[in-house]
């Protein structure tokens, strides 16, 4: 929080002296290449947001592969808490939302919430302080690899006219609807679908982080002897902790969804239903 | 590639918008999930899974063992059971054949001593009735022979062969017998 202060209006940008209140804007999200480097013609900026990418990678991987790496029938430790989250998507997401034929989507939906997960939480971690969910890209690509997945696999269960005439003539709808249904239904699953499900996850932790990023300056910039000073800064610091909490929550519910969702379109391919 | 991202990057030129979506950012993104995907995947969760097979198993192996053992006990249950009520069956049995030999032996004690009895009182009636019969016919003789010495005396006559004296003392005697039949 205090870098974003810094980088906002300077340490000098107080309440009553002639300096407005520097606002965290779209700023907060750029970051500088420490490093780049060029690929057959397509540039590669490495900046904080990968290297809190490959971060998040490395955690990952390394929690789990530390976790398992032996695993007992009677489970201590380590192995416990992986395990708590194995059966978190397993029994809680995979066999509630795809059934049947999910167990194979385990590890896809498993690296997916813990991927997101993480991501989102460096946006409270101190020095981190940026959830790389916030940046567009990121949940895009998220996305594009849940779309990408679903679709194919849906034409491969349901056969190339089968998927789409199950998503696009939903049963049990009189026929005149179809007129209205059909164009809802394409532009809903194909178009809307992996849309929302960037932008779901992007804004909630875009905007999570901004609110975290105004109360904090807030509390820098109205830093002064003065009454207004004083409570203002004393509100926006106590607003500021109270938000990090509710945006641990918001995190991992994030997370959670974006799984979630992922598992429902799996599903919707998997067996056509309605 | 995302027109209102271009269209939004437009309106504030110093910086690109946020939801700008470049593709070095798009790639590095799709290695981390890659990275992420195929390590799990490949090398850490085939190992957490097989576990919590093997465990599922282990339990469900127990329950059914535990099953198995209950219907063993009840068959084993049911046997002892069976067997018991045998043996009760037979110990009543025997019970009942000893009161019967009992009752049979104590009968025989029974009706030996009652037989043993009634030949020793048959004995002694016998008994008493010879001695009785010996004392009569010795007293008669003795009485006879008094009786003959006192005839012989009083009378003084040698009667002992004659015919007729033998005929009084068997009258004499017949007398006697008459008068303690009396």
């Amino acid at each position: 929080m205090a870098f974003s202060v810094l980088a906002s209006g300077g340490p000098n940008c107080k309440i009553f002296s002639g300096c407005g209140f520097p606002a965290p804007g779209a700023e907060i999200f750029q970051f500088d290449a420490i490093l780049s480097f060029s690929i057959g013609g397509l540039t590669f900026n490495v900046s904080k947001v990968t290297f809190l990418l490959l971060l998040a990678v490395v955690v990952i991987i390394g929690f789990f592969g530390y976790a398992f790496r032996k695993p007992k029938l009677v489970p201590r430790g380590a192995q416990n808490v992986g395990e708590l989250g194995y059966l978190f998507i397993r029994d809680g997401i995979v066999k509630e939302t795809i059934g049947k034929g999910g167990e194979k989507f385990v590890p896809f939906l498993f690296s997916f919430f813990f991927l997101v997960w993480i991501l989102n939480f460096w946006g409270i971690v101190p020095g981190a302080q940026l959830p790389v969910t916030s940046i567009f890209a990121i949940p895009v690509t998220f996305a594009i690899i849940v779309y990408v997945t679903w679709v194919p696999l849906g034409i491969y269960k349901q056969g190339f006219v089968g998927f789409f005439k199950n998503i696009m003539f939903p049963p049990g709808v009189p026929k005149g609807m179809y007129i209205l249904l059909t164009p809802i239904e394409l532009i809903s699953n194909f178009l809307v679908r992996p849309f929302t499900h960037a932008v779901r996850l992007f804004a909630n932790m875009f905007a999570g982080h901004l609110l975290l990023a105004t109360f904090s300056i807030a509390a820098f910039y109205l830093l002064t002897f003065s009454v207004i000073g004083i409570i203002g800064s004393a509100a926006s610091f106590t607003l500021a902790v109270m938000l990090t909490a509710f945006e641990a929550f918001i995190q991992a519910l994030q997370a959670y969804i974006f799984t979630l969702l992922a598992a429902v379109y799996i599903g919707s391919a998997l067996h056509a239903e309605h | 590639m995302f027109k209102f991202a271009t269209i939004l990057a437009a309106e504030s030129e110093e910086m690109p918008s946020v939801l700008a979506v470049p593709l070095d950012e798009l790639i590095i993104g799709l290695i981390a999930f890659l990275l992420v995907f195929g390590t799990l995947a490949k090398f850490v969760l085939p190992k957490i899974k097989a576990t919590l097979d093997e465990r599922a198993d282990l339990i469900e192996g127990g329950l059914e063992r535990a099953g198995k053992a209950e219907e063993e006990a009840a068959v084993v249950l049911a046997e002892y059971q069976k067997q018991l009520a045998g043996a009760r069956e037979e110990a009543s049995a025997i019970r009942t054949a000893a009161q019967a030999d009992r009752t049979a032996i104590v009968d025989e004690a029974r009706n030996e001593a009652r037989i043993a009895a009634a030949s020793v009182t048959a004995t002694a009636e016998a008994a008493m009735a010879a001695e009785r019969a010996q004392a009569v016919s010795a007293l008669t003789r003795q009485v006879g022979e008094l009786a003959l010495s006192l005839a012989d005396k009083v009378v003084g006559e040698a009667l002992s062969d004659d015919a007729r004296v033998a005929s009084t003392v068997d009258a004499f005697i017949a007398d006697l017998e008459r008068a303690a039949a009396k």
